[in-house]
Parts: structure tokens; C-alpha cells; sequence
């Protein structure tokens, strides 16, 4: 694995050893100094063209603690509103001496370009494009759901026979997406939950099972539960009649929650809408697994840092 | 000016002749003599004699765009392809929306030499779909336009299609529409469908094309004036035409060659090279785009050549410009889809590449293909062999072919009776790109 573009293609055991290697290192909170030499030399750049501060933080702190020099360039205020396109932007930074490049673009497959078209030697990480990928997500949650239901004796499972639901705006959600691929990669069974206007067109070539109804998506006393974010726009006539509506018909309310058997996990890849796809109630409880995915996401991107460099071409 | 003598020629496939070409126009062969220094004789055993290739739909990108292609240099890949007559779309900066710069446009391929250069004027001013352009006035200009587009953008408003369909009537104009619901298709990048969903790209719908041609269908017919319709490219579309003309609606329809060849699948890469509006379609749609060829529900080919600088593509995907180049390929593609699958006869071809291109256009001198006295317009086509499609003569590179091999090749090309391709190189004949 030379990039990290998406969950598409990467196979079980791969899969498997990234989250079980992601495990090792989560075994250094348990030390007095948190930081492994391992990238030692090696200079990580955050290349975020779409502003995200959490995903830049969890990957600027994945790449301090394994070592490695972080350099960063976001998108606002910078030479892109001058005219400088994509190519010319990573070169330049690549050109001030990069291994690895961690992308976010607004652009879907822009991540895929970069690693694709001859213009880099860097390793590419793709940490979210447009509405296709975001495979450290899809690894995260893979991780948490893994930790939470086998514990200890998580490493080397996968997640057989786990029956996870996902509900919002699953037509706009790279989350979603990776998910897809990845869950089934691991045995998982996925429902996908949103009204006919958020399902993506050709989903019934999916791998998934899909359903309109949230409450009879809930009926079948699903093991995960993961709200998406849905943004204010969708709910307001261009694809739901109002945010009251979809609250009522989408929203993991503190009825819904309450129905649901207490080992079952709530996830939600944050940020979230409180109130809007998820209660508090639902939020704060301890079947709620947000915190532990921000935490996973450390180690999950530490993994994929270090793997991408152990197999980058150039070394 | 010199005189050839073109032996053992296969009229457009059908017959073993010899053709001549003299003072401009295609003259009995017998009254050339081989041994006269003035006569070039040219050996044209195995080589498919076709009448000159006319082309209803290129972006020549003059004036404005001149870093893209120029009409020179698009006349010039013409020529490669063995066209003798192009219409150059209207989105030039500025707009074609009046006679002055549908008039220097046509002076331009007058100047170049390399094919009649017919320029399409816009429907309505700047192309905004709002008011119609100086429709009457380009008409009468020296260019004497007769084809009207919007082709970039839709004419979405079916009032003022329907004023523009009025409009054109009256002298026999055509409006030629590129059928794309504005709203249906909003930030739209590929085909709308399972690879879509999966790349995060935004769809564009067939169904986006298909009710504008149904509209469009409906308002000709109600007002009794020609449409024709732009590069089609769904299965809905050709069935949509196929009622239409069953009813005798005045509609005629074009298909582009990469919609004849290629699929959606090429865009999984995110390679902008392959982004084209309307987009590559699903290998269905293919085949029955190439039914609709064969079987007259579609009546042309039309290029869609558009030249696009490198860093138009150089980009990520949704960022880079819509559309490929095409002349230099046109006829290769059409032998691998539509000869070497059996669909059509080089008649066919002649028919769809040049007499019905000429008459929906209005360009005169092709109506009757190697009539002694009209003007030699001819292109050699050696249908053997194949090679990879490379394309030297555009000032772009945006070739969607390049990797692939495509049989056959243009050996000589004749405008007015000038040769200008001679064994597969344009002929210089001194402009200035």
C-alpha cells in the first residue's frame, strides 16, 4: 500500500493489519512519553484544501507522535484564490522535501490525482475528497466498533456477521461510502437509512441493504448505529420538505435511542448537529462511541502513516 | 493550378474508377492526359473515395480562445481528417451573437484555405439564453449563417426556444440545440448512474437530454420550423427520435465518435481527458446510438471537436473542462463502430459525413458527390491498417483516443481541387497559426 485513496481495494488481511497495527500503538498511552521514533526524519504534509480543522489536528498529532516533521497548508487565504491549481500546489510543497502527503479536497479524486498522474513521489493519503472517500474515517470506526465488541481480544478479527445501520445524507457522504466498502470487506452487514432524495443513485448495486424507514431499519435490533451529519441546506426544501421533518423521521431521538438493546453502539463522525440527527440523550450516553473515535483516530492514521512510508516506492 | 489524375479509386466503396480534378472542380477523368507535366497522377488502388468531409459541430476557439485553437489550426486537423467544410460553434469570446464576428470567422477559414469555414451563430445574445442574438443580420452577412446554437449551454426557456424556432423559419435557418436541462444537471460531471454514485461524482441524468428533446421535438413540430439536435447520447434519446420522425417532425440529429466508441468507464481513473458534455454514456446507450445511425433515426456525425489547453485538464475533475478533440479521428472511429460492425456502407458514410452534414447546413456543392463541374471536394481513405490515435495537427492535446488503435487513415484531402493532405501530411499552404 503505497497511497491510502479509499477502503475500495483494500483487501481483509490489509485491512486487519492496519487496525490491529493501529492497536499496537494505542498501546502507547500506557507510557510517561507518548511519541515513537518511527518517522523520525521524515516530513508528513497536511495539504488541506478544504478547511477541517479535527481530521488536520488528528493527522498533525498521528504524525508528532510516530516523529515525523508536520508542515501544513489549508486552503483559505493561500496561493489557491490566487489561481494555482492542484498539480502546482502539491509540487511546490513537495518540491520543499515531503515523503508523505495527506489531502483534502473538495474535489472528488483529487486525492487520486495526485497519486495517479506522474506529478509526485510522495506517498498520498487521502483524508477526505468531495463526496467520494474518506478512508481513515471508514478505519476508525472499523477500529472502535472492533475494540467495542471483541475488546482485548480484538486483534486480528474482523467484524463478521456486526449488523450496522447508517443514516442522513448518504447520496453526499464520503463517510458513508467508505464505510460501505470497508464493513463488507469485513464481514459486516450495512443498512443504509435516508429518504429517497439522500440515497445515492445506482445504491441498489451496492452491497447493502436500504430502507426509507428509520424506525423499521431500527426494529431489526441493529449492534452499531451511525448518525451522519446532514447538512442545513438539504433540510430545507432541496431535499427534505423541513429540518423538522427530517428530525422527526431521521433523528436519533431519545425515544428511538431508548428502544434500541443497550449493547447496541451509537457512532456519528462528527461534528455533530445536537438536537437535529442526534439527541443529547443518544450523544452523551455510554453506548455512545463519538469521543473514542476522535481518540481511534489517532492511532488509525498513525497506522496508515506508518504503512504508507514502510511501502512508499521511493525507499 | 494542377491537375489530378486519381486512378482506380473505390467510390465511396461501391466501384473502381478514375476521378479527375481540374481548375477546381471534378472533371471526366478521360480528358486528363497522365503524361502532361501539369497532371499529378495519384495511384489510388485500395483507397475509398469519399466525398469531402463536412463537419456540423467544432469549436475552432477564434476569436478569443486562440491558446486553444485557432480556425487555422483547426481547419489544418480538419483537413487531417479529411473534412473540406466546418462549422465553428458560436461560444467564442466574444459570443458570435452578431454578424461581425460570424463574418471574421469566415474570413478567417477563408484566409487559412484549408475548408469551407461556416460559422454557427449564437441563438441568444452571450449565449444567456435570455434575448434572442442578431439572428436576421448574421443571416445576411457575408457568411450567410444558417445554423443557430447555444451548444455549451441549453436554451432552456422553452418561450424563447420557441421565438427562436419562429425566427429561423424564415429562412430555412435551423436552430441547433444542445438538449441539457440546466437544472437536472446542476454541477454535473459524468453520467448519472452506479459509477457516479461510487466515484462521488455529480450525475448528469439521461433523462436531462431526453426532456429537452421532447420538448424541443414538440415545438417543432408546433411551429413548423427544423431543429436539430446535438450531439445525442442516450438510448432515450434515440427512441425519442425515432417516434418523432415516424411522425414526419422536421428533426434532424447528430452523434459525436466518442460517443460512438467510448464508455463511462474510462472516467473511473478521474482523468478529465474523458470529461465531455454531454458526458460518456453506459455501453447500452453506445449500441443504440449506433443503431440510430445505421438505421437514419440519426442523420449525422458530428465531431464535437473541442480543443482545450493542458491545464483546462491538468486538474481535478470537476474542475477541468468539458470536451475532446475529434477531427483528426472522425472517420477512424466511425470504421471500427459503425463500418467494421457491418452498420453502414461507405455510401453510409459519405451520407452522414458529408451530403446530409452539407444539406442540414445549408452548404452548397455537396449535394451530388463527384458531379463533373462541382467543386472537388475529396477526401482518399485507406480503410487498412491501424495505428494508435495520435493527433498532431490541433493546438491541443485533450485526445480521449491516445491510447487506443483505430484502423485506417486519411491519405489525401481535397478542398476546392487543392490538395490538403498529401500521403497523410497537411499540406502547408503558408498561413499563420
Amino acid at each position: 500500500m503505497r497511497h491510502l485513496l479509499d477502503t475500495d481495494g483494500l483487501g481483509r488481511d490489509q485491512a486487519i493489519a492496519l487496525l490491529d497495527t493501529a492497536a499496537e500503538f494505542s498501546g502507547i498511552q500506557e507510557r510517561k512519553v507518548q511519541k515513537l521514533p518511527t518517522l523520525r526524519g521524515v516530513t508528513v504534509a497536511n495539504l488541506f484544501f478544504e478547511d477541517s480543522t479535527r481530521t488536520r489536528l488528528s493527522f498533525e498529532s498521528a504524525a508528532k507522535k510516530l516523529s515525523a516533521d508536520v508542515i501544513t497548508f489549508t486552503g483559505q487565504g493561500s496561493s489557491l484564490s490566487k489561481g494555482e491549481s492542484l498539480k502546482d500546489t502539491a509540487q511546490t510543497i513537495e518540491a520543499m522535501g515531503t515523503q508523505i502527503m495527506v489531502v483534502r479536497h473538495s474535489s472528488s479524486g483529487a486525492a487520486w490525482r495526485l497519486a495517479h498522474s506522474g506529478w509526485l513521489n510522495s506517498s498520498v493519503v487521502n483524508a477526505g475528497d468531495g463526496t467520494h472517500a474518506h478512508p481513515t474515517q471508514a478505519l476508525l470506526d472499523a477500529y472502535t466498533m472492533r475494540s467495542r465488541l471483541h475488546g482485548a481480544a480484538a486483534t486480528g478479527k474482523d467484524l463478521d456477521g456486526v449488523r450496522v445501520v447508517i443514516v442522513g445524507d448518504i447520496a453526499h457522504s464520503r463517510v458513508a461510502r467508505s464505510n460501505v466498502h470497508l464493513l463488507n470487506t469485513l464481514g459486516a452487514e450495512v443498512t443504509l437509512v435516508a429518504p429517497k432524495t439522500l440515497m445515492p443513485t445506482g445504491v441498489d448495486k451496492w452491497s447493502v441493504t436500504t430502507q426509507n424507514n428509520f424506525d423499521e431499519a431500527l426494529a431489526g435490533s441493529p449492534d452499531v448505529v451511525m448518525m451522519l451529519r446532514v447538512q442545513h441546506e438539504r433540510m430545507k426544501g432541496s431535499h427534505f420538505p423541513s429540518p423538522r421533518e427530517y428530525v422527526s423521521r431521521y433523528g436519533l431521538s431519545a425515544e428511538r435511542f431508548q428502544s434500541l438493546k443497550e449493547s447496541t453502539l451509537v457512532m456519528h463522525p462528527g461534528p455533530m448537529n445536537r438536537g437535529v440527527e442526534i439527541s443529547s440523550v443518544a450523544a452523551d450516553s455510554p453506548q455512545s462511541t463519538i469521543l473514542e473515535q476522535v481518540t481511534n483516530g489517532v492511532w488509525v492514521r498513525m497506522a496508515v502513516l506508518y504503512s504508507v512510508y514502510q511501502q512508499g516506492d521511493a525507499r | 493550378m494542377t491537375s489530378y489524375l486519381i486512378e482506380n479509386a473505390s467510390v465511396v466503396g461501391e466501384k473502381v474508377a478514375d476521378l479527375g480534378i481540374s481548375g477546381g472542380v471534378f472533371v471526366d477523368a478521360k480528358s486528363l492526359n497522365r503524361d502532361d507535366r501539369d497532371v499529378t497522377v495519384i495511384d489510388a488502388t485500395g483507397l475509398v473515395a469519399l466525398p469531402g468531409l463536412v463537419d456540423l459541430h467544432t469549436h475552432l476557439r477564434q476569436p478569443g480562445m486562440d491558446h486553444a485553437e485557432t480556425v487555422l489550426s483547426g481547419s489544418r486537423a480538419a483537413a487531417a481528417g479529411g473534412f473540406t467544410c466546418v462549422h465553428a460553434m458560436a461560444n467564442t469570446a466574444p459570443v458570435a451573437d452578431s454578424v461581425g464576428i460570424t463574418d471574421l470567422v469566415h474570413r478567417l477559414g477563408r484566409e487559412a484555405g484549408y475548408a469551407d469555414v461556416r460559422p454557427i451563430g449564437a441563438v441568444t445574445k452571450g449565449l444567456e439564453g435570455a434575448e434572442l442574438a442578431g439572428i436576421g443580420g448574421m443571416a445576411n452577412g457575408e457568411a450567410q449563417v444558417r445554423v443557430f446554437s447555444d451548444d455549451g449551454h441549453c436554451v432552456s426557456d422553452s418561450l424563447v426556444m420557441r421565438r427562436a424556432l419562429e425566427y429561423v423559419s424564415t429562412f430555412d435557418g435551423v436552430i441547433a440545440q444542445h438538449a441539457q436541462d440546466p437544472r437536472l444537471t446542476e454541477g454535473a460531471q459524468i453520467n448519472e448512474g452506479a459509477l457516479s454514485s461510487s466515484l462521488g461524482l455529480a450525475g448528469w441524468p439521461a433523462v436531462a437530454e431526453e426532456a429537452i428533446i421532447a420538448r424541443d421535438i414538440l415545438l417543432a413540430e408546433y411551429t413548423g420550423a427544423r431543429l436539430h439536435i446535438c450531439h445525442l447520447s442516450t438510448k432515450g434519446s434515440v427512441d425519442i427520435v425515432r417516434q418523432a420522425k415516424a411522425r414526419g417532425a422536421k428533426v434532424t440529429a447528430e452523434a459525436t465518435p466518442h460517443h460512438l466508441l467510448l464508455t463511462e468507464e474510462l472516467t473511473s481513473g478521474y482523468d478529465p481527458i474523458f470529461k465531455v458534455n454531454p458526458p460518456l454514456r453506459t455501453n447500452e446507450d453506445v449500441l443504440a446510438v449506433r443503431e440510430g445511425v445505421a438505421d437514419g433515426t440519426i442523420d449525422i456525425v458530428a465531431t464535437d471537436h473541442a480543443p482545450h489547453p493542458s491545464e483546462a485538464k491538468d486538474c481535478a475533475f470537476d474542475e477541468a473542462a468539458f470536451g475532446m478533440l475529434g477531427l483528426e479521428v472522425a472517420i477512424n472511429v466511425v470504421q471500427k463502430a459503425l463500418v467494421e460492425t457491418g452498420l453502414l456502407s461507405w455510401t453510409d458514410v459519405a451520407r452522414v459525413l458529408s451530403t446530409t452534414p452539407a444539406a442540414i447546413g445549408g452548404v452548397e456543392g455537396y449535394a451530388t458527390p463527384f458531379a463533373l463541374g462541382a467543386p472537388a471536394h475529396l477526401a482518399l481513405h485507406d480503410p487498412s491498417g491501424e495505428k494508435l490515435a495520435t493527433m498532431k495537427y490541433s493546438k491541443s492535446h485533450n485526445n480521449p483516443y491516445r491510447e487506443l488503435t483505430l484502423p485506417g487513415s486519411i491519405k489525401y484531402t481535397f478542398y476546392r481541387g487543392v490538395a490538403t493532405v498529401i500521403e497523410s501530411e497537411v499540406v502547408d499552404l503558408g498561413g499563420h497559426a
